[in-house]
């Protein structure tokens, strides 16, 4: 008896929270075909957010992976003054609003502020373009890959290792031939989740890119614009093709996720 | 696992001494450089820029901080922010256990897909969140339920995107549970809801309250699901965050510093409290 309520109580409320809301909003992006969503993911607009998008999340996953890759090795391989503080200043990003991610962006390479004037001055401009937004993005996503790898890598332990390097491997041809396919699984798992956080973001990048058309405009800005302009297929299209990469995110990573741990 | 049964287990020392004696033997040539490497990536984006809201915040003094966060806007935007936060904390705690009993527990055709969909809320982008709710709960709802603009609006938007840090973090404790204490507290008589108070529900607590305090962080620091559904209404809607971002919009980029330092304060106490409730939870398993 009280399983079935529970059960019942479960699903009503996954129901009302989750499963619906997206039902109706794949019903109204076909509800009248699919030309009209084919027409309003290939405006100009829209096929330029998509481009911007996929360049800002591209660098972003480009720089936390290689941040991941090495931060993951100092701490779960080195012992050194510095190294508890890495692992908590890793963590750190998830504390802060995106919005406040922006905004510190902006209070260090904004025009008026000392390092942005500087940058400025020699014809890089960061905020309101494609530099801050993949900051932006690299902000918010940094944490994802390093924390996927340390346990991974504490897991695996260093006895393959030190047994190349006895052999007389150099440390490269040891990441290269011995550490890094131990850690593939897992690193695949942290590209992806790194790739969806990047494509998705909104908040950081709203702030730093002044979301101008054609311009700086990712897709989740996009979306929203296109929603307070009421046009809701536009704003609809472009969410079934988000919520499309995070279905698609979700099937990887329930793939990946048991390779990890047998 | 596998990698036990390679020749060099015999030449294995105890770990930590082992660690030290060949990172000071043997540092590969490339720990200097990448130790350089990690301080200036995380300096130039992460510290520097943090440090320079912190330091802006404080540019007129403690006076000043507390003159900007004391606005009745700013005022009421936090006093919303922290209210939903802790209601939206106490029903994720309920409703996630529940639901993590449910996927664990229960066997029900679909349930599989349910368990995969739990994480959709971290990987859907906010904004479309914000969306896909408004299609339910907004003025085209299809149930005519109109909850947008409104303050129940934005604790359903804060409960969409806090769904799964409870139940991800009570599942894997269910899953690993000895079902004996509860078979032996049946065998004696007990209810199967007093068998859960008594014998499982203890052994969750630290999972639960984990899971809790990380929602309550994303909750006072989400921004994306609440721009559309709330309609940002000062005084009334609009959560800290958003409040944060209009303040940058009428460039009140002090105002806008003071809100996030606090709000950086608030989020790094509950995360050094979920920190101390691992701690705890270690200890006791």
């Amino acid at each position: 008896m009280g399983k079935w309520i529970a059960r019942i109580v479960a699903l009503v409320y996954l129901m009302l929270l989750l499963i619906v809301p997206v039902g109706i909003v794949f019903f109204r992006t076909f509800r009248h075909g699919f030309s009209p969503f084919w027409d309003a993911i290939t405006t100009a607009p829209a096929e330029h957010a998509f481009r911007v998008t996929l360049e800002v999340a591209i660098f972003a996953v480009i720089g936390n992976t290689v941040f991941g890759l090495v931060a993951a090795m100092l701490i779960a391989r080195h012992r050194f003054p510095g190294r508890a503080a890495l692992n908590a200043l890793i963590d750190l990003p998830l504390a802060v609003s995106p919005v406040v991610v922006g905004l510190a962006l902006i209070l260090v390479y904004g025009r008026f502020e000392p390092i942005g004037r500087f940058l400025d001055a020699h014809g890089i401009k960061v905020i309101f373009s494609l530099p801050g937004m993949v900051l932006a993005t690299i902000f918010v996503s940094l944490p994802l890959l390093a924390r996927e790898l340390v346990p991974v890598l504490e897991e695996i332990g260093m006895e393959q290792e030190q047994a190349a390097w006895t052999l007389g491997a150099s440390g490269m041809q040891t990441f290269r031939r011995i550490t890094l396919p131990a850690i593939r699984w897992a690193l695949a798992y942290g590209v992806v989740l790194t790739l969806a956080r990047a494509l998705g973001e909104f908040g950081a990048v709203a702030v730093v890119s002044g979301g101008l058309v054609g311009k700086t405009q990712t897709l989740t800005l996009y979306v929203q614009q296109e929603f307070q302009n009421f046009d809701p297929i536009g704003a609809y299209a472009a969410s079934f093709v988000l919520a499309v990469i995070a279905i698609v995110v979700l099937i990887i990573i329930n793939v990946l996720r048991p390779k990890e741990h047998s | 696992m596998t990698q036990v049964e390679t020749p060099a287990i015999a030449l294995r020392p105890t770990r930590p001494p082992g660690r030290s004696e060949r990172t000071s033997r043997r540092r590969p040539s490339g720990f200097g450089l990448g130790v350089g490497f990690v301080t200036i990536y995380l300096s130039l984006i992460v510290l520097i820029p943090l440090g320079a809201v912190i330091a802006r915040s404080n540019s007129q003094g403690l006076s000043g901080l507390w003159h900007q966060i004391t606005q009745p806007d700013a005022l009421a935007s936090l006093r919303l922010t922290i209210g939903v936060s802790a209601l939206v904390s106490v029903v994720n705690a309920f409703m996630g256990t529940l639901i993590a009993w449910t996927l664990v527990r229960d066997r029900f055709p679909g349930q599989r897909v349910i368990d995969a969909l739990i994480d959709l809320p971290f990987a859907l982008p906010t904004i479309v969140a914000g969306l896909v709710l408004l299609a339910l709960y907004g003025p085209t709802s299809a149930i005519h339920l109109r909850l947008a603009y409104t303050r129940p609006a934005v604790v359903i938007a804060l409960l969409f995107v806090t769904l799964p840090f409870v139940v991800r973090s009570v599942q894997p404790v269910l899953m690993e549970l000895d079902r004996e204490m509860e078979e032996a507290a049946k065998s004696l008589g007990a209810s199967s809801f007093t068998t859960f108070r008594r014998v499982v529900l203890p052994n969750l607590v630290p999972a639960i309250l984990a899971g809790t305090a990380l929602s309550f962080a994303r909750a006072i620091s989400e921004f994306g699901s609440t721009v559309l559904i709330s309609g940002n209404i000062p005084n009334k809607t609009e959560v800290a965050a958003v409040h944060i971002y209009s303040q940058i919009q009428s460039d009140n980029v002090t105002g806008a510093a003071a809100l996030s330092t606090l709000l950086l304060l608030i989020a790094l106490v509950v995360l050094a409290a979920f920190a101390l409730i691992q701690r705890w939870a270690t200890r006791r398993g």
